[in-house]
């Protein structure tokens, strides 16, 4: 290890270090008074961090021994985790305040967590892998049962936490399969032992139970169990977070495993993504169906949106892996509009959640109705919004590589949930008469929501150069 | 005007704009307000819209006006009209006016209500001169949500219902049309529609899952997009959302769809199924004349039991899309003649039948057939009005209703005389219906005592109609206006399909040697 290992690492480094900084000073100040303050400071640094690396020369490069990667994927992925973070970060201090729940331990944690994260997307190796992700899992366990005294959060962090632990337990399971049978942690030294574009059978078995651990961290079908429960019983913010930075991590991870690892045998692993895509496309569009709080709704719709973005991996190709970017990109954009709004929704100053709160919202607050519709319609894939471009680039990619029926099945899921989204745009504009939520405050949270409708709708002009980055990355990915 | 096609397409969204940003809708005098700024908006784009076609050159059968812009994802933002689409721009510019007024007593959340229809007037008429696939689709779909809303906010009693099935119905048959078109692109590696024209996508025999299917890639596709515009027409059997959707919508509403959204349907069939797959089509066409000779019999059928007029009037549209359908896969001249002028007519009569049932239904807020009675009374010019309509709807010559099912008769009848016998019967029950329908609304003593007071049109329920009667009695009398200009077209597409499935027959070496002069001319 020497300077340039570190300053290849800065980000990371800096952001440990303003994690360590921040606990000290929460610590020896005691008490919650710091809280706000670490809290916006936490999204200074995010924003500075991901300023710093989005200005950086596209280029790779290696560090501690190949442990490490720096490259254009990386930085992309890197970028749209810290300004997820940021957001969620944002939009979450109003309503934790409302409950009592601002503790300084929150954006210490999530920094913790967007660490590990960091840590996942540039791993070159088994071990860096497996650290970056326990990372950011223990970050996100305590996070989940944040709300200590109550009995839902409770639950949801210890459903969270065994079921993680037991997908850790698969991931390194196959981690070490994959050790054994490739005689290396590193992914150069394991796609080197790939020949003919087929793996040894042990390797394939190393690989299937590393899916599988990381379907989980995807919450993709069949390991998608927890998603509903940790999403309604964990704190709203929390749940946005959740929804947001953690997904595109563990998505960025899947792509640098398969891409890098096992890269040239897209034939052995291509089934099995098709199988997880496909059936979180169904699962979690037809799952949804019948919910009718917002977070569980959100917790099927991201099911049904991770199910999209494997599409794009799926393919194996470099349009794939741009796809998938541009997914994942469009994705974190809606889902934090919805949970922004979500954290607005009270009434009598109380949190509520249910989707029939929303009845003749328009009538209430009309811009916030318009720009929820906005969101819905574009997380129900529906042209012009950004959703529709996000499932056109990954059905593209898809059925570029010839998983024509996989897209079809896909589409045929993005209609069944279309029936969702609608029903809450029904539900604002022409639903039942109902006492109307609280209008007063969190405006962090409605300007969120309305930048985030306004991106959505914008987006169909040029989309704000993602795509271009998107590219970049996924050249380097996949040359 | 380099830029006049975008300027067509995009004055009404800017008039929604200004009246999202600025309009309000506190008192009647701001409801007014939006209400005339759209009226306006709608206006101009229609005078705008008239130097499109005084200037538009027939005799050219490629596209005019054409705009390209680099756009993202590697796609192209392409505008551009020929023979085919240009009627489509016109007839929506012409008949959005027409449908603000309609809207004119509309209290109720008047600003939104304005705002949607003129969104929904800039995806109409995107869909028209769009020569991207995928700004195609993006129109095509995004035309759902102001409907949804229009069905969803302003309709009637079952009007949730309603606006879920429009939605997810029509949404079904799209993304499967998105697949196709994905497929599309990466086959020819553009999504440029008219250097799709001109590529030939494989019709080689393929097997899917162990069937073996005749025409390949071109039948998938074409059942792809078929998927997507037989919801749109409506073609039976997929025509159920049809009627709920009408009754349940707003007049202004049931105008727009019956009038213009309909007619993508057909306009897609034409720009895309049959030049861009001739051979699935040819293949495909007897299935697709056998479902439009019963959608014929069978809507006109249903309708005379109706006893809601507005369901009345869209059971005959399905009726009368089904002309349409046969006339474009009888895939000759007459044919594709006889399917743009039916969908034009029909766009000034079905929305005219609309508007005739909405006058009735303000004033007495009820569409039961048998509500009414004698209003001849009291109602003459209403009766008048309503009498052309319905004969035109009959198809009684001299009327443009008559135009569209002669020539489409006469295009299947060369194609296929048994499906030409059975929509010939479906014409007879149509004319049963239609009077039917007049003579116990309109004739006989008026009993009901609720309808004594009932009061004839207005000044601006004539004002309404006056243009929709204009047109259809001139198309009656002068069709060639229609068939002028869109024949060079038509016949270059009938040149295009004949020459593909021409040579398809042939040997290989031919497929070179005529692929140019199957090229219509540019």
């Amino acid at each position: 290890m020497n300077s340039v290992d570190l300053s290849i690492a800065l980000p990371e480094v800096l952001l440990s270090l303003w994690a360590m900084v921040a606990l000290m000073a929460g610590a020896y100040f005691g008490k919650d008074g710091l809280a706000r303050t670490l809290t916006w400071a936490t999204i200074a640094v995010f924003l500075l961090l991901a300023v710093m690396i989005g200005v950086l020369e596209p280029q790779t490069r290696s560090a501690f021994g190949g442990l490490f990667v720096d490259d254009p994927f990386a930085r992309f992925a890197k970028v749209a985790i810290l300004l997820a973070g940021a957001a969620v970060l944002v939009i979450g201090v109003d309503y934790l305040e409302r409950a009592g729940m601002m503790k300084f331990e929150y954006p210490i944690l999530v920094a913790l967590a967007t660490v590990g994260m960091m840590v996942m997307v540039s791993a070159a190796d088994l071990l860096t892998l497996y650290m970056g992700l326990e990372l950011q899992s223990l970050a996100l366990y305590v996070l989940a049962a944040f709300r200590r005294d109550s009995l839902k959060a409770t639950e949801a962090g210890l459903k969270y936490f065994v079921l993680g632990a037991l997908a850790s337990g698969l991931l390194l399971y196959g981690a070490s399969l994959v050790y054994g049978y490739a005689g290396t942690t590193r992914f150069e030294g394991i796609v080197s032992t790939i020949h003919d574009g087929h793996m040894s059978v042990g390797l394939l078995m190393g690989l299937a139970f590393m899916l599988a651990g990381l379907a989980f961290k995807v919450s993709s079908v069949p390991f998608h169990m927890w998603t509903p429960d940790v999403y309604e019983g964990a704190p709203t913010p929390v749940t946005a977070f959740f929804a947001t930075a953690p997904k595109v991590a563990a998505m960025a991870l899947l792509a640098r495993l398969l891409h890098d690892g096992f890269g040239t045998a897209p034939g052995d692993w291509g089934q099995i993504l098709a199988f997880l895509a496909g059936a979180s496309m169904v699962v979690g569009a037809v799952g949804a169906l019948s919910q009718r709080n917002l977070k569980r709704l959100m917790a099927y719709s991201s099911i049904s949106h991770m199910g999209f973005a494997l599409l794009g991996l799926t393919a194996g190709t470099q349009a794939g892996v741009q796809a998938t970017l541009v997914y994942m990109a469009i994705y974190v954009a809606m889902s934090v509009g919805v949970f922004a709004f979500v954290l607005t929704m009270r009434r009598d100053g109380r949190p509520v959640a249910q989707i029939d709160d929303l009845n003749m919202l328009s009538a209430s607050q009309p811009v916030q109705a318009y720009v929820l519709a906005i969101l819905m319609f574009s997380l129900a894939g529906v042209p012009p919004m950004l959703g529709f471009w996000a499932k056109f680039t990954v059905l593209a990619a898809a059925i570029g590589a010839g998983w024509v029926v996989l897209s079809v099945i896909g589409v045929i899921a993005s209609v069944i949930g279309a029936f969702y989204y609608l029903r809450v745009v029904y539900l604002i504009f022409f639903g039942s008469e109902a006492t109307p939520l609280d209008q007063d405050g969190a405006p962090a949270q409605r300007w969120m929501a309305i930048g985030a409708a306004a991106v959505t709708l914008l987006g169909m002009i040029n989309l704000f150069g993602v795509e271009g980055a998107a590219a970049i990355a996924a050249q380097a990915l996949v040359p | 005007m380099l830029n006049l096609l975008s300027i067509i397409t995009f004055t009404p969204a800017a008039a929604a704009l200004i009246l999202a940003v600025l309009g309000r809708d506190k008192d009647a005098a701001e409801r007014r307000n939006a209400k005339v700024l759209a009226l306006v908006a709608t206006s101009a784009t229609f005078l705008i819209s008239l130097i499109l076609l005084v200037d538009f050159d027939p005799a050219n059968t490629g596209f005019q006006y054409v705009e390209e812009r680099p756009w993202i994802m590697g796609l192209t933002y392409k505008l551009g009209v020929d023979g085919i689409s240009v009627l489509f721009v016109m007839l929506t510019t012409f008949l959005m006016p027409i449908t603000i007024l309609a809207c004119w007593h509309v209290e109720h959340r008047v600003k939104e209500y304005m705002i949607a229809f003129l969104l929904l007037e800039t995806l109409m008429i995107g869909v028209f001169v769009a020569l991207d696939l995928v700004l195609f689709y993006l129109f095509f779909e995004a035309g759902l949500i102001p409907m949804f809303l229009i069905i969803g906010i302003w309709g009637g009693k079952q009007r949730i219902y309603a606006a879920f099935k429009f939605f997810l119905y029509t949404f079904f048959g799209s993304v499967l049309m998105l697949v196709a078109m994905i497929a599309m692109f990466m086959d020819a590696g553009t999504t440029d529609i008219p250097t799709l024209l001109q590529h030939e996508f494989s019709a080689g025999p393929i097997s899917l899952l162990g069937w073996q299917i005749a025409g390949g890639a071109q039948t998938l596709m074409f059942l792809a997009f078929f998927a997507s515009f037989a919801v749109k027409m409506p073609m039976w059997p997929v025509h159920t959302w049809l009627p709920d959707a009408h009754v349940q919508a707003p007049t202004a509403g049931s105008v727009v769809l019956a009038a213009v959204l309909l007619k993508m349907g057909g306009y897609g069939f034409l720009r895309f199924s049959l030049p861009m797959f001739p051979v699935a089509s040819d293949l495909l066409a007897p299935l697709v004349l056998w479902m439009s000779a019963i959608a014929i019999v069978y809507a006109s059928l249903v309708a005379l039991v109706q006893e809601d007029m507005k369901k009345l009037v869209a059971y005959s549209s399905v009726a009368h899309m089904g002309f349409v359908t046969m006339g474009i896969f009888a895939a000759n001249q007459q044919g594709l003649d006889g399917a743009i002028f039916q969908m034009i007519s029909h766009g000034f009569i079905s929305g005219a039948l609309f508007l005739a049932v909405g006058v009735i239904y303000d004033r007495m807020h009820t569409r039961e057939i048998e509500a009414f009675g004698g209003l001849v009374n009291r109602m003459p010019v209403y009766a008048a009005v309503f009498m052309l309509f319905t004969m035109a709807n009959v198809g009684l010559p001299g009327t443009s209703g008559f135009v569209g099912e002669f020539l489409t008769f006469m295009a299947v009848f060369q194609v296929n005389t048994w499906v030409a016998v059975v929509a010939a019967t479906g014409v007879v029950f149509s004319a049963g219906y239609a009077l039917w329908l007049y003579r116990r609304v309109v004739f006989g003593q008026m009993v009901k005592e609720s309808l004594k007071g009932i009061a004839d049109m207005d000044a601006r329920e004539k004002l309404m109609f006056a243009p929709l009667i204009g047109m259809t009695l001139l198309l009656g009398v002068y069709p060639s206006l229609v068939t002028d200009l869109i024949g060079p077209s038509t016949e270059a597409l009938v040149t295009h399909y004949n020459a593909a499935l021409g040579i398809e027959a042939a040997s290989a070496p031919v497929t070179h040697a005529a692929a140019p002069a199957a090229a219509p001319s540019h």
